[in-house]
């Protein structure tokens, strides 16, 4: 479904992701794990089209991509960024920020998507009419994630969707995500610096650091700690430290 | 679902302090706690419905604000004034009584007359006309411009950002009123042109502003979300980055009314603005200078107009700056 | 340094403790009756956004914006009564007598000046120092908070540093007047997980070899766990329970179970991770 090789983003003298090369499987949610600096968000605004200064082959669907995307790309791939605050126009009330995407793409029957969208993520109807700081970081992203699905796409990219939110919502918001996978068949690439959420939502996953991929396994080698390079093993270990066990 | 909510915005009620012009509610105490209720519930029923409540939660808020609220009355009695200065005018603006020049205020000429004998308070009313209508016609013309070039610059980037700049910077380094001068020169006097040459000179500024603002907007996360919905370039400019750019601009443009207002006056001293027989009050101030010391009410009356209507605009421009902003509330 | 303490009392006195934020639709009570003492040890208060606890921080440091009301039985830095100290007897407790360590140094230090003269003032601002002594005493300041090369840090700008190194320069500004009780809000959320553990191991040590009182703030309830001595739960305003950090995994209330068992694990393969049922009676006024 997504495939990406020889993948390489330069900002200038920034070299921030270097030959990086995975498939996705349709259906498939595979996991971009790695710290700060790792390249691994930027891999992912380069096959949403949000950043043009990349190389390489990506195709999504069988189909070939090129620096600017049309619109049925937009039809088909869709995001959820990290910060529910940042990522939600403050001038807009969710009823526009969901119809958004409708207009552009000439979906008809609004109206009754909107209200489908808003209960798939578990929003009050009062939600509808509010401006997004009139609701908490679990509401807004729950807010993003409708405005992702509200025209029906096959591919969500997430970036790093519950970091700045609570534990208790991040397991809310986990459960949505994996229902709403399973419901429409969608197929998702997870970045994330958290291993266990990663494990938790992925079948599959990719550890980056510098810019590269230095290590691609599945969810059973991670939860048995089979990793093979070092950083992936320090990973493992700070994450099992930080649980306590 | 759809079918509905035309239904509830066909049979809501007019939510106005003024009653429905159809049938009018039964005269009930519990009316207006209805009305008041409809608007600010929690769950409207429809766009509209949570439109109009906006709608009235910005008046709300706009109504805390004493010092805007004034400005606005004073805004609205000078409308009121000027279109009703054929009823309110003792004279005619335009008739000289070279008999009774710089006559002090009395029972027959309210403000006293000018250099011409001419009504003071009639020339007020109709200058308050042309002046407002100028500087509402700049306004008009300078704040949409500076803003799309603003706008357009900041968000498409590279060699559009430097074009438009370039030529900002060009009308920006002109010293504004001989570019201006230089504009009615070449078309004919008058208050057209006077509003040409002042919106041509003021619009970079803003321009400058607009980019400014939407250089950091570009970056943020919603209008990454915006495009990811595969939006032009510009819709999302329009709808997107321009509504974040309006809070700023509107302060901007309420603080260049009263330098407006001076530089239509500017223009109409070196009779390039509005033409002598027409009141207009920069160039009422221009006329008078001269006997500022002996006949100071002259001077002083066209003085205070102006600084009533630019000091109405400010405190207005910022009521309307905490509205327009949706986190105030 | 005369240390200003009440034999037999603890560091921090916190009884009963209420922050209002009047607001034009209301007051918004972010704090609602909370009580603690914090001798020389390290406290943890862990709470979700909204749960007061950040408040509770700075009502301590009385920096909490004018419209706030606090109110409480007992407000006490020392011998310090919080509620009705000077101002200037405030300034001597802020970054003097009590440090604060925020989430990200990015926003929390001085862009236009470096790393080093931000120490330097610091160390200046509460002790007598010449220029050069100052200097001196920030190059060892650097090197006890573990920065391999001092000397290119003291004289880089905040921006030529990473998160963790940022966060170091601002642990040792924070040490640099020997403080005795150190508030850290959130100090690793803006840090990389290995960075994490590094700096917050970091302010342990040198809570304990400094003999400092420690008041952690966080959302992470595990990591808390792991380097504080005691842990304090809040929620909605109120402290649900506390408890000795070792005992968490014995903890009883409702709220701190269920904080601790929705967070995904490495270790098991969970279908639906259980969510937090928030049980209203938790928001009754505790005594």
């Amino acid at each position: 479904m997504i495939s990406a090789s020889d993948l390489d983003v330069r900002f200038g003298s920034n070299h921030a992701v270097r030959g990086v090369s995975f498939d996705v499987a349709e259906g498939e949610t595979f996991g971009l794990v790695g710290e700060s600096g790792s390249g691994k968000s930027t891999v992912l605004r380069a096959i949403a089209g949000l950043i043009t200064e990349w190389t390489g082959r990506i195709s999504v669907d069988g189909r070939a991509l090129g620096r600017k995307r049309d619109r049925a790309f937009f039809r088909t791939v869709q995001m959820v960024f990290q910060d529910p605050y940042g990522s939600l126009h403050p001038r807009q009330t969710v009823d526009r920020i969901l119809s958004e995407p409708l207009v552009v793409h000439g979906v008809p029957d609004a109206e009754a998507r909107i209200a489908r969208a808003l209960e798939e993520v578990a929003l009050p109807r009062t939600a509808r009419f509010r401006y997004p700081h009139q609701l908490s970081g679990g509401q807004r992203q729950r807010v993003a994630i409708a405005r992702a699905l509200v025209a029906d796409p096959r591919v969500l990219l997430l970036d790093e969707p519950t970091s700045a939110l609570d534990v208790s919502v991040q397991a809310e918001v986990l459960n949505l995500l994996a229902d709403l996978r399973a419901a429409r068949g969608l197929t998702c690439i997870l970045v994330s610096h958290n291993l266990a959420v990663v494990a938790h939502l992925c079948g599959r996953l990719a550890v980056m650091q510098g810019g590269r991929i230095v290590e691609v396994m599945d969810e059973a080698a991670l939860r048995a700690g089979r990793a093979v390079h070092p950083h992936t093993q320090d990973l493992i270990r700070l994450s099992h430290e930080l649980e306590g066990t | 679902m759809a079918d509905a909510a035309t239904a509830t915005a066909a049979l809501e009620p007019v939510p106005d302090e003024t009653a429905p012009a159809g049938a009018p509610p039964p005269p009930q105490p519990g009316a207006v706690p209805r009305r008041r209720d409809w608007l600010l519930t929690d769950a409207p029923a429809s766009r509209s419905q949570a439109a109009w409540g906006r709608r009235y939660q910005a008046w709300l808020a706009f109504r805390r604000n004493p010092l805007a609220v004034a400005g606005l009355a004073v805004i609205l009695v000078m409308l009121l004034l000027i279109l009703l200065a054929p009823v309110l005018a003792t004279h005619d603006p335009g008739i000289q009584q070279l008999g009774n020049r710089l006559a002090v205020p009395s029972a027959a000429h309210w403000l006293g007359t000018d250099e011409l004998g001419r009504d003071v308070w009639s020339r007020l009313l109709y200058g308050g006309r042309v002046t407002l209508g100028m500087v509402v016609a700049v306004v008009l013309l300078v704040a949409p411009l500076g803003l799309l070039v603003g706008c357009v610059a900041g968000y498409a980037g590279g060699l559009w950002d430097r074009l438009l700049m370039r030529v900002t910077d060009v009308f920006l380094a002109f010293p504004r009123l001989i570019l201006a001068l230089a504009f009615v020169a070449a078309m004919r006097p008058g208050v057209e042109s006077a509003v040409i040459a002042i919106a041509l000179t003021a619009w970079p500024p803003y321009a400058r502003l607009a980019r400014a603002e939407t250089l950091t907007i570009r970056r943020t996360d919603y209008v990454a979300a915006a495009r990811m919905t595969g939006a032009s370039p510009a819709r999302v400019v329009l709808r997107h980055v321009m509504p974040m750019c309006l809070p700023s601009l509107a302060v901007r443009v309420t603080l260049d009314m009263s330098s407006i207002i001076l530089t239509a006056a500017g223009l109409g001293f070196l009779g390039l603005g509005a033409q002598p027989p027409l009141p207009e009050w920069g160039t009422m101030i221009a006329t008078a200078r001269r006997f500022i010391l002996e006949q100071w009410w002259v001077a002083v009356m066209p003085g205070i107009a102006i600084f009533a209507a630019s000091l109405a605009f400010n405190l207005l421009g910022d009521g309307l700056r905490d509205v327009l902003d949706p986190k105030q509330r | 340094m005369t240390r200003t303490v009440l034999p037999g009392e603890p560091l921090v006195a916190v009884r009963n403790l209420h922050v209002d934020f009047p607001s034009a639709t209301g007051v918004t009570q972010a704090v609602r009756g909370v009580s603690f003492a914090i001798g020389r040890e390290k406290l943890g208060i862990v709470g979700e956004s909204g749960s007061g606890k950040s408040v509770t921080g700075r009502a301590l440091m009385r920096l909490l914006p004018g419209s706030a009301r606090v109110r409480a039985d007992a407000l006490r830095f020392g011998t310090t009564d919080i509620l009705h100290a000077s101002e200037a007897e405030m300034r001597a407790l802020r970054g003097g007598r009590i440090g604060l360590i925020l989430q990200d140094p990015k926003y929390s230090l001085n862009p236009v000046m470096t790393a080093g003269a931000q120490i330097a003032e610091a160390l200046r601002a509460h002790t007598k120092l010449g220029r050069r002594e100052a200097r001196e005493a920030a190059l060892n300041l650097l090197e006890s908070v573990k920065i391999r090369d001092p000397r290119r840090v003291h004289d880089a700008y905040p921006h030529e540093l990473s998160g963790g190194m940022g966060q170091r320069v601002m642990i040792a500004m924070m040490l640099a007047p020997n403080p005795e009780l150190l508030i850290a809000d959130e100090p690793t959320s803006a840090l990389d997980a290995s960075v994490q553990a590094e700096i917050l191991s970091l302010i342990e040590e040198q809570v304990d070899s400094r003999g400092m009182a420690l008041m952690l703030i966080s959302h992470d309830l595990p990591l808390v766990s792991r380097f504080c001595d005691r842990v304090a739960v809040m929620y909605a305003g109120q402290v649900m329970e506390e408890l000795p950090a070792a005992d968490l995994h014995r903890a009883t209330h409702g709220y701190t179970r269920g904080l601790l068992e929705c967070l995904p694990s490495l270790e098991e393969r969970r279908e639906r991770l259980p969510t937090l049922r928030r049980d209203p009676s938790w928001l009754a006024p505790r005594a």
